[in-house]
């Protein structure tokens, strides 16, 4: 007998996309000039054309910022801020399903994520920072915390929605306006998001959007007239930005890489560990920042937990993102596929032993199937470079110094696990990791209240919390 | 005995067999258990688990009232579930209490249903406390009465206490009386045992004492069959089955009552110990109310609209 599940598709109807769209700038809707498709990479089907923003557009977006924020914005009583946010929120909630579809057609994420996981959490952010707007004073930054001014921010593919939540709604309780430019292959529910503003009838210039490629975001970073670049993406971009603010009196905040390790010891909880590696490094095609994509095995569990993890690995459902039962999608762009490719190969060209589970992939659109890669090393550069993909590279250790010193071997630090059942080691284990985001026994969870952000080559700054609200503001001793 | 060469019948070695168990953790075993939940069953599959979770109904009536003729009515559905409808299936079990047992099984065979079994549940369900005599004594009238399988509760107060080797014992007794004329079904009454990791233990100890079927709960406490639970227990099975090669059933029993549940159990086994256990050889449901709403799932998608439960008969 055998229980093969229907296709269960969600419905795109509930969607309309233009054929084009332009830029949202001072409240309104404008026409581009240059255009460049947005496709779903699970199709390859062009979805829409959307507008590629050059210095004049770029410098109207910031006019409109600055004029919102001293004219409307930084005058506004943070009770009535945070009325805009909560209505942007409750639109949010409203809309849920449409901005969930519109996720999975751009991005290639599975409508079980972008339903459960992108768009709750995108409006529990607005919820989470429409309860600061009036009451910065209790930020612990002083009496009379003021905003920085306009922000100009940057955001990734991978979890599109939701990092403009990320940016966007801390920006606005604090009493700032912004300039967003989302990323060039994910740009549709930024643009969605700019018809809730409407909707919320939030004055004009406190958001805009502009949408284009590295050029534009460029053309942000170096504009004259932002006080602030909040940027996530990869380490690469994230140096030359910091090389372009640093004669400026811009503040700036990045997130950028990773590649976390998650650290299994031999009194873990197996099979929720299991759950939790395959959580770690196969939520959203594996294009997670604060992916677990370095496995860490105590030796002596090793091979039980790695037969496990095979095994389920077996029951990964890979396929089109609109199924409700797909686990994982589409990789977001061709460009994305061939680093994934390429670094796959060089794990075995490096001599790791690689395997997958038996999936059919589509033959349309970029895929890439669950892998994972034993026998690596710190050597391999599939244990050093972010690949991006579900690509796992399995270590071993013996002892749990050595855990923590394979773990911090690494440029990155922006998030680690530990699974243990031992209270005590989980608190030693955390306290040696270098990495900003600790999980023990579990992945991947991410919540408003908490702060969000890298060690060392994995940024600057947090997102989130008390102290991603401090990124947007000017307190004692801030200037 | 041997009990899989896992633990030679001392209190130590039992211990030594528990204490290898890897925890459970229970904000992680929920979770797997809610992402399950979201499974989207349509259409054909739809009807294929309707099919299916029918024939792992043990239909079951355990009420203090329960009168010959509501056990010989309960039979009749139990054979034949729609009378209206040829191509359902007959459930997997008749269960009943152990002084209706030749009722159910006289009445079964004169209406054709011989191959309906019948279960009884035992050793002074469902609290569990009576003497090890009668709880023999009670099986043993079971099987006489022509019970086929045997649903007996564990002394929870013992497995709380930490008397392990006296669940076991207790197990490894019943399992005797049961020889190769019952099948044993071991409940645990989950509700009572309360954590992941208990049922986990439990699991094991039952299976290594000689259990054929494990189970979740009586049906007179809750929570019972939960989903989480069930996914424990079915991980349970399929490392055991790893460590022995045998299979061992698992039996969910206690607030299942829609087909929606039913088949997020399914789902459950299917990605837990995949489809060799898709069988009523190996997964029951305990349930009474559940068979209905199964039906009435089965019509809708026969006819394309909800009917009236008067379009179902009654228990």
């Amino acid at each position: 007998m055998s229980f093969e599940y229907a296709p269960a598709p969600e419905s795109r109807a509930v969607v309309s996309i233009k054929p084009k769209y332009g830029h949202f700038i001072g409240g309104k809707f404008v026409a581009g000039s240059k255009h460049f498709p947005t496709i779903n990479p699970a199709t390859e089907e062009v979805l829409s054309q959307i507008a590629l923003a050059g210095k004049a557009e770029v410098d109207a977006a910031v006019k409109a910022a600055r004029k919102a924020y001293t004219t409307t914005w930084s005058k506004m009583s943070g009770k009535e801020r945070g009325k805009y946010l909560y209505r942007i929120a409750r639109i949010m909630q409203e809309r849920a399903r449409e901005f969930a579809v519109l996720e999975t057609l751009d991005n290639g994420k599975p409508i079980r994520e972008s339903r459960d996981t992108d768009i709750p959490l995108a409006a529990a952010h607005f919820f989470y920072h429409a309860g600061w707007a009036d009451k910065l004073e209790y930020a612990g930054l002083g009496t009379s915390p003021k905003p920085l001014g306009v922000a100009g921010q940057i955001i990734p593919w991978n979890f599109p929605l939701l990092m403009l939540a990320w940016k966007v709604a801390p920006a606005l309780a604090a009493g700032n306006t912004v300039v967003l430019k989302p990323a060039e292959s994910t740009p549709l529910t930024a643009l969605l998001f700019a018809e809730v503003c409407q909707q919320a009838e939030l004055p004009a210039g406190v958001v805009n959007i502009v949408t284009g490629d590295g050029s534009t975001g460029a053309l942000i970073v170096n504009h004259p007239g932002i006080d602030k670049i909040a940027f996530t993406g990869s380490t690469e971009v994230g140096k030359i930005i910091a090389r372009a603010v640093a004669p400026t009196k811009k503040s700036v905040t990045l997130e950028l890489g990773g590649k976390a390790a998650n650290i299994v010891f031999d009194d873990a909880p197996i099979d929720e560990t299991v759950e939790g590696i395959v959580n770690g490094i196969f939520f959203n095609q594996g294009h997670v920042c604060c992916a677990g994509s370095r496995l860490l095995l105590q030796e002596n569990v090793a091979e039980e937990v790695l037969h496990k993890l095979k095994n389920r690995m077996e029951k990964i459902r890979v396929g089109d993102p609109m199924d409700k039962n797909t686990d994982v999608g589409a990789i977001n762009s061709k460009e994305q596929l061939v680093k994934i490719t390429e670094l796959a190969a060089a794990g075995d060209a490096e001599g790791a032993e690689r395997w997958s589970p038996a999936c059919t992939l589509p033959v349309k659109g970029f895929w890439f199937a669950p892998t994972i890669f034993t026998g690596v090393t710190q050597a391999h550069r599939i244990a050093r470079e972010e690949i991006f993909g579900p690509v796992l590279s399995v270590l071993t250790f013996r002892t749990p110094q050595e855990a923590i010193e394979k773990a911090n071997n690494t440029p990155f630090g922006l998030s680690a696990g530990v699974w243990s059942e031992k209270g005590s080691r989980i608190l030693w284990a955390s306290q040696q990791l270098r990495a900003g985001v600790i999980w023990a026994n579990t992945f991947n969870k991410f919540d408003p209240t908490s702060p969000f952000g890298g060690y060392k080559e994995s940024g600057w700054g947090r997102e989130g919390g008390r102290h991603g609200l401090s990124a947007y503001l000017k307190g004692v001793g801030h200037e | 005995m041997n009990f899989y060469g896992l633990v030679d019948g001392s209190e130590a070695s039992l211990k030594s067999y528990l204490n290898q168990l890897s925890g459970v953790d229970q904000v992680g075993a929920e979770a797997r258990a809610a992402m399950l939940a979201t499974r989207s069953i349509k259409t054909s599959s739809k009807r294929w688990a309707i099919d299916t979770a029918i024939t792992m109904v043990d239909l079951t009536t355990l009420e203090g009232a329960d009168t010959p003729g509501k056990v010989k009515a309960l039979c009749t559905k139990a054979v034949r579930p729609d009378p209206t409808d040829t191509t359902v299936p007959s459930v997997g079990a008749v269960c009943v209490y152990n002084d209706m047992v030749s009722v159910a099984r006289t009445h079964l065979d004169l209406i054709g249903g011989q191959h309906v079994p019948v279960a009884a549940v035992s050793t002074a369900f469902p609290s569990g406390r009576a003497s090890m005599a009668v709880k023999i004594q009670d099986t043993q009238d079971a099987i006489d009465a022509g019970a086929a399988e045997i649903d007996m509760v564990i002394d929870r107060g013992a497995f709380l206490a930490g008397h392990y080797i006296e669940v076991f014992n207790e197990i490894v007794q019943i399992k005797q009386v049961c020889g190769d004329k019952a099948h044993l079904k071991v409940i645990f009454e989950t509700g009572e045992l309360v954590t992941y990791d208990n049922v986990r233990k439990a699991s094991f100890l039952a299976m290594a004492a000689g259990a054929d079927f494990i189970k979740t709960s009586t049906g007179k406490v809750a929570p019972a069959a939960t989903p989480p639970v069930v996914l424990v227990m079915l991980e349970a099975v399929r490392d055991f089955y790893e460590m022995t090669n045998t299979r061992i059933g698992v039996k969910p029993a206690g607030g299942i009552r829609t087909t929606k549940d039913a088949i997020k159990q399914l789902v459950l086994v299917n990605e837990t110990v995949g489809p060799d256990w898709l069988n009523p050889k190996l997964f029951r449901i305990g349930a009474s109310a559940l068979l209905n709403d199964l039906l009435m799932q089965r019509m809708k998608l026969d006819e394309g609209y909800y009917s009236s439960p008067q379009y179902v008969t009654m228990d």
